[in-house]
């Protein structure tokens, strides 16, 4: 092979990637854990957290590949991942 | 692959920048776990006619002409009960309908102990003896069924996993696909017929686009009829004691917690007269399933659910009897909102509300999602090829992806078919036959994979194309020769489930002989088209479509 690797975009890349299967699933689980702070009964919110999961999974990967760097993937999982973390907590028994 | 990814460090215009970003996410997130998602999407389209596949492969089961009397049924089936599984703690039966000359039925074989949880059995019961079918044993449609989400030879919790995953590649795959056309409605009204590269690319779009809101519902959907396995974290952190969880179970099944037995034996009251209950409920060949727990004891209950027409949603709707007594003690026709909703998304993935019309529709766009993946993975090798620093002599990694194709898509057509030639074959009298029909499913998918790998790609496509062809064109003359229900029978008959499986196979052996012609002619069409695409303007042309 004489395709010389640039191992620091390969690095990025994995952060990357990283960010959008682990990051996104603890951020669609957040999201599932908070649904519980919802007014209405334990049973329906859960499965309304359960429901909407995977859509806040599907939209984190997009976001963690559409921003320009992956820093700035990381920082925006994050940013939405502080509020839910606190609800999460909150409804916690 | 490291050196496609966009560079971070270059300033880029941020329309085109994100484009070329979802279309690499794309085309990696489709890839990876391409071949699972073809088979995953192929075995799902084959399972919306899973019951009829399982009356065409019990062939000893007569064509069931009208819905026996689900009610005398029921009384039949649940006296052989009381005979040949006294004791058990736990048994539950699948009615016939309008889609299912069998029973199906599952039970515990024993009291549950302090310690143990009894033993399982299961098996098909024939409604018009009650006694066990003396069909051949098979899983029957429920082979490609259970493949569908749970593959073989694994764990299942494992295999559910994976095929989670696969759904999840599979939603990113569509959005991102979404997002890279900015043509979308354009390039769905486009089609450059023998041009190559181009040609496949508008087939893909086509298929994705026109089944677009179906690919969308039936991935998400589908990863819902698996959500408290992949997300059960709200569940966990929701309900700290047993009744809430049974509180929040209720609202999913219609299943009902078996109590401890009183010790005390109470025959069961008449299942006849609780089953037309139900039926004066919610129709005549409406009644779902039958489900007796602790039956025999002064405790036991009795659910009946409604059955799967008429509504969409799959949520719980039972009505629950005392046992001994026949008392009604409770409907249940509603759940919350959530719970509802989960229901219909539910409903909407199996598709079991459908009449014959809307099934084969689901049929068809699905038959049309299975050809976007499976153009899509071609596609993938038919770019590349391109750009190849030498086309005779291709990279390992694009020689695997170029074979695996082969295996993954013509070869599982071969294995499918080859799993209703072992139906069809196999001695009746062979221990584990059902075991069997689905060990010669696997071993025919290993030999096309075998022989894609010794055989140069385009004869392998070929080769296999035509196996494949033959295979299911030769069905139904070996139905005509195994059983006796040939074609020209079921036709005079009016049995319209050999009559389609016939068909069916006719038409299949049709797709795959047409896509094996094509494939031998392509390799011409493939060079005349390499030449203009290192002319600057196609190439440009081709950059803006994405990687």
């Amino acid at each position: 092979m004489n395709v010389m690797v640039d191992w620091g975009r390969v690095g990025r890349l994995l952060l990357r990637i990283l960010a959008a299967l682990c990051g996104g699933y603890v951020l669609a689980a957040l999201a599932s854990v908070a649904a519980l702070a919802l007014p209405i009964s334990k049973p329906q919110a859960v499965l309304t957290g359960m429901l909407a999961s995977f859509g806040v999974y599907a939209g984190a990967v997009i976001w963690v590949f559409a921003v320009r760097t992956a820093g700035r993937a990381w920082a925006g999982l994050l940013a939405a991942a502080a509020p839910l973390a606190l609800v999460a907590w909150m409804v916690r028994p | 692959m490291m050196h496609s990814v966009a560079d971070e460090d270059e300033p880029r215009l941020t329309g085109r920048g994100i484009r070329q970003s979802m279309s690499q996410l794309h085309t990696w997130a489709g890839l990876l776990l391409g071949w699972i998602l073809y088979a995953m999407f192929l075995t799902g389209t084959v399972s919306y006619f899973k019951d009829e596949l399982s009356q065409w492969m019990r062939p000893e089961l007569a064509y069931q002409a009208q819905v026996p009397d689900q009610a005398a049924v029921a009384q039949r089936i649940a006296d052989e009960f009381s005979r040949s599984i006294p004791g058990s703690s736990q048994w539950s039966m699948k009615l016939p309908d309008a889609r299912n000359n069998s029973v199906y039925a599952f039970w515990r074989t024993g009291p549950r102990t302090p310690g143990s949880r009894g033993g399982f059995g299961e098996g098909y019961f024939d409604p018009a003896t009650g006694q066990k079918v003396t069909a051949r044993d098979t899983l029957g449609g429920d082979f490609f069924y259970r493949f569908h989400f749970q593959f073989h030879y694994m764990p299942v919790v494992w295999a559910r996993w994976l095929a989670g995953a696969a759904a999840m590649f599979m939603l990113v795959a569509i959005i991102s696909g979404v997002i890279t056309h900015k043509k979308i409605f354009i390039d769905f009204f486009t089609f450059r017929w023998g041009k190559g590269q181009r040609s496949w690319l508008d087939a893909h779009n086509a298929l994705s686009v026109f089944g677009l809101p179906f690919h969308f519902m039936i991935t998400y959907t589908g990863l819902v009829t698996l959500m408290a396995l992949y997300m059960p974290w709200g569940e966990r952190v929701a309900f700290q004691t047993a009744a809430e969880r049974q509180q929040y179970a209720a609202e999913l099944s219609a299943f009902i917690a078996p109590g401890r037995p009183a010790g005390v034996g109470a025959p069961l009251a008449s299942i006849e007269d609780m089953v037309r209950q139900a039926q004066d409920r919610w129709g005549r060949d409406n009644a779902g399933r039958v489900t007796a727990v602790n039956p025999g004891d002064a405790t036991a209950r009795v659910a009946v659910t409604r059955g799967d027409a008429g509504r969409i949603s799959m949520s719980p709707q039972s009505m629950e009897f005392e046992g001994p007594s026949g008392r009604l003690l409770r409907v249940r026709e509603s759940v919350g909102a959530a719970a509802e909703t989960r229901g219909v998304l539910y409903g909407l993935h199996l598709g079991r509300f459908s009449d014959i019309v809307t099934r084969w529709l689901y049929f068809l766009v699905s038959f049309m999602g299975t050809a976007m993946v499976g153009t899509g993975l071609v596609m993938w090798t038919v770019k590349r090829r391109q750009k190849l620093p030498n086309p005779d002599h291709p990279h390992v990694g694009f020689r695997a992806v170029e074979r695996l194709n082969v295996a993954g898509i013509a070869g599982l057509s071969i294995a499918m078919a080859a799993f209703l030639w072992a139906n069809r074959l196999l001695p009746q009298s062979l221990a584990g036959r059902a075991d069997w029909e689905i060990h010669v499913f696997f071993i025919a998918w290993a030999l096309t994979l075998a022989h894609a790998f010794v055989r140069r790609p385009k004869a392998a496509w070929v080769e296999q194309l035509w196996a494949a062809a033959a295979m299911l064109a030769l069905l139904p003359v070996l139905n005509a020769a195994t059983t006796s229900r040939p074609l020209w029978h079921s036709l005079t008959q009016g049995d319209w489930v050999f009559v389609a499986v016939d068909l069916m196979c006719g038409a299949l052996a049709v797709i795959h002989a047409t896509l094996a012609i094509r494939t031998a002619r392509r390799q011409p069409a493939r060079k005349a088209a390499r030449k203009p695409s290192s002319s600057p303007a196609a190439a440009t042309a081709s950059r803006q479509e994405g990687t």
